[in-house]
């Protein structure tokens, strides 16, 4: 079973208690009605299909109910990190994938 | 006035394990910032038990105090006192942007007492339930099965477990059928130190 480790709960969990939540750092345009329909459609649709490394949204959602973010390996399914919404961006360089 | 009872009507079972559901619940969410002094109080006063470190649950005589997540916590009480506690922890918390709210009759509670409780709730939660990780005074919200649940051990056979009311028949049920007769797994019983 794949494990997760909640940097809410600070703990190893089972895949079965998360939820995926799409990819993370989007961030919504601070004045939507300003955006053009293809900066909109860019913001609601377009996402990358990472072949490697991706930031996504996670959710606790058997847990403790938080959302966070993770760095996933797209193809071998390894979460590298997982870090609490809001924190910046961890740099790929210095993640290990080893479990805290 | 009508009679007030609990999902399944203190409804129990008697297979591997004892599966009761316990009725009638005294159950008061708290929401709010946890680092806060008042909220803190609040906590520890309507439940009568110390504050909760993470994933912990505290008891005491008329009650619990539950970590449920970073800004959530839940306080048992019996049933009756419900509205005279939320009242106070309301009147003290005053304009703390904080909630308290009563979710007695949201929630349905079950115990499940024996000495292969461990391995039964083993079976429906993913959860390490070895006794030297999963110890009397944690609280893990998890799932059983298909379902939202809390449990907790009040010692070492006895688990403690909270869902919703509305799927109330489906944890008993689903708890019914880990404990059948001719089950059991005997897992943890040959993990015991000797
Ligand atoms: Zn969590």
């Amino acid at each position: 079973m794949l494990l997760i480790h909640c940097p809410y709960c600070e703990e190893t969990l089972p895949e079965a208690e998360f939820a995926h939540a799409g990819q993370a750092h989007v961030v919504r345009p601070e004045n939507p009605s300003a955006q053009s329909d293809e900066e909109w459609e860019n913001f609601l649709f377009i996402r990358s299909n990472v072949k490697g490394p991706h930031y996504e949204r996670w959710r606790h959602v058997h847990g403790c109910g938080r959302f966070f973010n993770a760095v996933r390996d797209t193809v071998s399914d390894r979460f590298l990190t997982t870090y609490k919404a809001g924190a910046p961006r961890p740099d790929l360089e210095t993640l290990t994938g080893e479990v805290k | 006035m009508s009679e007030t009872i609990s999902a399944l009507n203190n409804a129990g079972y008697s297979g591997l394990v004892r599966i009761d559901e316990t009725g009638l619940q005294g159950m008061i969410t708290l929401r709010g910032d946890l680092s806060l002094t008042t909220v803190k109080k609040v906590a520890t006063t309507a439940s009568g038990a110390t504050f909760p470190g993470q994933r912990q649950i505290t008891v005491s005589d008329t009650g619990a105090l539950a970590w449920m997540s970073p800004d959530e916590l839940l306080i048992l009480c019996p049933y009756e006192e419900v509205s005279d506690r939320l009242a106070k922890m309301t009147k003290t918390l005053g304009n703390t942007n904080a909630l308290a709210v009563d979710v007695s009759d949201a929630r349905a509670i079950f115990a499940i007492s024996g000495e292969d409780a461990r391995d039964v709730m083993a079976k429906l939660c993913p959860v390490d339930l070895h006794p030297e990780v999963f110890k009397p005074g944690e609280i893990r919200r998890t799932r059983l099965a298909q379902i939202a649940a809390a449990i907790w051990m009040e010692d070492d056979d006895n688990f403690r477990l909270i869902c919703f009311r509305s799927v109330a028949q489906y944890a008993y049920d689903v708890l019914k059928v880990a404990a059948a007769a001719g089950s059991a797994a005997g897992f943890h019983a040959a993990q015991d130190p000797v």
